[in-house]
């Protein structure tokens, strides 16, 4: 029998039921078919191999899997892939382009905002919705926002400062543009 | 010719930003659930629900049945290959999978390996287990009654669950110091179980290749290479067949030292299927069933002068370590370096005797961010301290100044026979104070009470013991404390530094590559280090216990500087004159008087590999083995304000100064970068962070919403200060500092608060200072305890 959980099978196998589902993921759109109950996380990390969204622990409390769900932050793990079906999804693997990196993944790399990095995209995911519904966020603020989102190694302090150094630098993008 | 800016090519010094930041911001970290093998089966374990029973019948009839199963393994099967038990790093041994009783809530029961982790865990759901109940020990106060249990009943010789007896000290001059005492101060805590909580839980995949004989084994291990020796013994199987691959770790801790059944049974799985098996652990099950820290009670005493001289201090310890013996402890420590305590006073004679336990916990008492219990050690020294000066009704700072270590009294030898080296424990303290406003809390404090607000102020000072080696003193099951490092330069001047070591997210590749870029003048950016791989990367004890800067980064040092004494024999050969007529300047050698002549260290690379000088060997590279001669001796001074709310018990941190003194910086951006992360793991011990047991055994704290850890909300901001002493002993004056602000940290969160609460009369609220706790001592003026429930006769 083929795996459904390592790669998604052209045909569903024998005695899975599977459901065809389309998920816009970073801008592209993909069909496939899976098995109603894999998990989101699990979608994106095993058969389309984005590996960058974390799996920390499985009650919703870390957010190391947190993905952008139609623009929101969602906590990829204690989704169900299907109900992702129709909406868009994206994940650490489209803030940078070819060329260039987000601002958030500049500030991140500036102010010291990771250590393991094994939180560090659920971070940056978080801080992408905060900073385009606030452009200007306090620190208390960034802190709040931030609080689904759990890091052991940096202790926050470089966290935020990575997020307002994000924050600065899209805002003079934005004036020059 | 302008020398080189060592901070341009990122040497030392440098506040480099992180070269491994590029894969971690893009998502293109490379952790073990990253990894897919073709042909890749998958694992899943079943665990123990209760704490204590005897296995009656295990029935696996069921699992084999679901569709995608290829293989089910219980402790019958792994008896069957001499694998149902392991040794552990400190002597004893443990179940792999349990085959008599389980002994812990979460302990591995079996295994079942399928076409995908949903498969694997639907059979785990069919197995059935019929277990016979036996009473729980759940601390050590119940396990030393004479009628408890035999938790391990499997070891011949094992008549009660008492672990170990351990003493050190000169007890007859400890006795002398205290009759003479004019004040002798008691103070009994509790240090609670918590878990080190890396963000990434523990798995491995273990691909065995019939063809070649050879095992490789993808782990999340902070010490790969004593992972490899271990698991040649366990599995059998010839040390050059076993390649162990640590690859990207989402954090350690200590979490990630020991071995644990899962990494085993994987590779049985492996060798029976011929396939490639990947185990992940869940978080609930890396929180019941991985390595814990501390669970330590004290009874400690000290002996007082009435102008606040402390003439000797007396320490009994009792230990909780669950169902097996498993944290590694240097083999002549049984309780770590607990000895450690009270290392930064002047004391004439001390004494210290622990016990240690078996509960029916999980294996417990890893050196959780910590060099070997080091942090419950200093947590005691700091609490008694507290205790002391305020038995004396002596100032805070006036009380630790007259029993500090004085700048020249070092080398100081301590009362257990450590020998601290270097450092300034008066200005550490002198900056924190200033930075604190310390002179003028007072009056704030008298103040505030007047409006009814509570404020507080608490100081932690402690040197500690980082680095282990020297390996006369330490090793790991007998295998000796040092370190390595290995560097190729290649013929353009552009390097590999491989070393024993393995980062967890401290950065290594790159403070590494400053340290070359430090001693030969290459550029930091290039220079590309590795490490985890047991085929490629040099032997070393890997990565805790703050060693990595200590010991391999001394290694990457010496290599450097080996690399340099060859490049000086190419160089003299390219300048046509002796070796003795040349002169070093960082990544030049040039003749002597006259400074224009001369080649740089790329020169001499080229050279290596095109133009070797008769009897010279080609190429231009080495390997170090560094045995440190010392610890490191890093001192921390931890000043924090908070106020208290005496309606609800909810305290919070006014303002936090750290004044760290970890010798030379190679990189202060991840030096700062590390205490802030370690003060947020002490601000969490002291303030929520704690796992505790029912009267059963059951854990409570088995997910992230009952084991609290903190977020961005709750913790503070930290303002942090530096002291340089640099180490006499390091190659490049480091000492370590990964682990001071865990280690120092509790202490002055807890004597910040009780400094707010005290004047109701209490003396001790046992961590963590949770609001009901702070409440109730303010209410009643009375001790909290943090003692577990002891179930009654």
């Amino acid at each position: 029998m083929s795996s459904l959980y390592d790669v998604i099978p052209p045909a569903p196998p024998k005695g899975v039921s599977t459901r065809r589902t389309t998920i816009n993921v970073n801008g592209t759109s993909q069909t496939l078919d899976v098995e109603p109950r894999l998990l989101l996380a699990d979608l994106l990390r095993q058969a389309l191999q984005l590996t960058g969204t974390h799996k920390g622990c499985d009650t919703s409390n870390c957010g190391a899997c947190t993905v952008l769900f139609d623009g929101r932050p969602a906590k990829s793990c204690t989704m169900l892939a299907v109900q992702a079906d129709g909406h868009s999804v994206e994940t650490v693997e489209g803030l940078a382009n070819a060329s260039e990196l987000h601002p958030i993944q500049e500030g991140f790399k500036q102010e010291h905002g990771l250590q393991c990095g094994y939180c560090t995209p659920g971070m940056m995911m978080t801080a992408k919705a905060l900073l385009e519904r606030n452009p200007d966020p306090t620190e208390d603020e960034v802190r709040w926002a931030l609080s689904g989102n759990l890091c052991r190694c940096t202790g926050y302090q470089n966290i935020v400062k990575s997020v307002l150094w994000a924050a600065k630098k899209m805002r003079e993008q934005d004036q020059e543009a | 010719m302008a020398p080189l800016d060592e901070l341009k090519i990122g040497g030392m010094g440098a506040s480099r930003r992180r070269v491994e930041d590029n894969r971690f911001i893009r998502g293109k970290g490379n952790y073990v659930d990253d990894i897919v093998l073709p042909a890749m089966l998958h694992m899943q374990i079943l665990r123990s629900p209760v704490a204590h029973a005897r296995i009656k019948s295990i029935d696996t009839s069921a699992a084999w049945e679901v569709p995608g199963v290829r293989l089910v393994l219980t402790g019958e099967t792994m008896a069957a290959r001499n694998l149902a038990w392991m040794p552990t790093l400190s002597y004893d041994t443990q179940a792999v999978l349990a085959t008599d009783k389980v002994r812990f809530q979460g302990q591995e029961v079996a295994a079942v390996i399928a076409d995908d982790p949903y498969i694997a865990q639907d059979a785990c759901d069919k197995i059935v287990v019929e277990y016979e109940q036996l009473p729980a020990i759940v601390n050590p106060i119940q396990a030393q009654k004479s009628d408890a249990p035999l938790i391990r009943d499997d070891k011949e010789n094992q008549a009660s669950n008492k672990i170990f007896d351990w003493e050190i000290g000169d007890k007859a001059a400890t006795d002398q110091a205290f009759a003479n005492a004019d004040v002798v101060s008691k103070l009994d805590l509790h240090y609670p179980r918590s878990h080190p909580s890396p963000l990434e839980n523990c798995g491995s995949i273990a691909d065995f290749d019939r063809a070649t004989g050879k095992l490789t084994v993808y782990m999340t291990s902070q010490a790969p290479h004593i992972v490899r020796a271990a698991v040649a013994m366990v599995a059998e199987l010839p040390e050059h067949m076993v390649r162990i691959v640590s690859p990207d770790l989402g954090g350690g801790f200590g979490n990630k030292v020991p071995i644990y059944p899962g990494y085993v049974v994987s590779i049985l799985a492996s060798i029976l299927t011929e396939r490639p098996v990947k185990w992940v652990e869940s978080n609930s099950e890396n929180l019941i069933s991985t390595g814990f820290g501390r669970d330590v009670y004290l009874e400690g005493e000290l002996a007082l002068r009435k102008d606040g001289k402390i003439l000797g201090m007396r320490m009994k310890t009792i230990s909780d370590h669950g169902a097996f013996y498993a944290d590694a402890q240097p083999t002549k420590f049984k309780i770590g370096l607990m000895h450690s305590t009270f290392a930064c006073y002047d004391i004439p004679t001390a004494h210290l005797v622990s016990e240690g336990f078996y509960t029916n916990k999980a294996p417990g008492g890893v050196a959780y961010r910590c060099s070997f219990r080091v942090t419950e050690a200093m947590f005691f020294q700091e609490r008694m301290v507290h205790a002391a000066a305020n038995d004396l009704g002596m100032d805070q700072a006036e009380f630790r100044k007259v029993n500090l270590v004085g700048d020249d009294m070092f080398p100081y030898r301590t009362a257990f026979g450590f020998l601290t080296d270097s450092g300034q424990y008066q200005k550490c303290l002198d900056v924190g104070m200033a930075a604190i406003g310390y002179d003028t809390f007072k009056q704030e404090q008298e103040e505030a009470r007047k409006r009814g607000k509570l404020l507080g102020i608490g100081i932690s000072t402690m040197t500690e013991p980082l680095g282990a080696g020297n390996s006369r003193e330490y090793d790991i099951i007998g295998i000796k404390m040092f370190d390595s490092a290995e560097l190729r330069v290649h013929m353009t001047g552009k390097a590999l530094l491989r070393t024993g070591a393995k980062s967890q997210g401290q950065g290594h590749e790159t403070t590494w590559s400053q340290i070359v870029a430090h001693e030969l003048g290459i550029p930091a950016e290039d220079i590309v280090v590795e490490e985890g791989d047991t085929d490629s990367a040099p032997f070393g004890m890997g990565t805790y216990a703050s060693r990595s800067t200590p010991v391999a980064g001394a290694a990457v040092a010496m290599v450097s500087r080996k690399i340099r004494a060859k490049a000086r024999k190419i160089a003299a050969h390219l300048l046509e004159v002796s070796e003795e007529d040349i002169e070093w300047e960082l990544g030049r050698f040039y003749v002597r008087g006259n400074e224009e002549r001369g080649v740089t260290i790329q020169d001499c690379a080229l050279a290596a590999y095109s133009n070797i000088p008769d009897g010279l060997e080609p190429g231009l590279e080495n390997t170090a083995y560094y045995d440190p001669p010392n610890l490191t001796w890093p001192f921390a001074a931890y000043l924090c304000k908070v106020e208290v709310d005496a309606e609800s018990g909810v305290w919070d941190v006014l303002n936090f100064v750290a004044v760290d003194d970890c010798g030379v910086r190679i990189n202060p951006m991840i030096v700062e970068g590390q205490v802030m992360g370690g003060l947020t793991e002490a601000y969490a011990m002291a303030n929520m962070q704690y796992i505790t047991f029912d009267e059963e055994g059951n854990c409570i704290g088995a997910n992230y919403m009952d084991y609290l850890l903190p977020t961005a909300w709750e913790t503070p901001g930290f303002e942090l200060h530096e002291v340089v002493t640099p180490c006499p002993h390091h190659p490049i004056g480091a000492k370590g500092v990964g682990e001071c602000a865990t280690v120092a940290g509790p202490a002055a969160f807890v004597n910040a608060v009780m400094s707010a609460i005290e004047h109701t009369g209490v003396r001790n609220v046992d961590m963590p200072l949770m609001p009901n706790r702070v409440y109730e001592a303010l209410q009643t003026g009375k001790d909290v305890s943090g003692m577990p429930p002891v179930l009654s006769d």
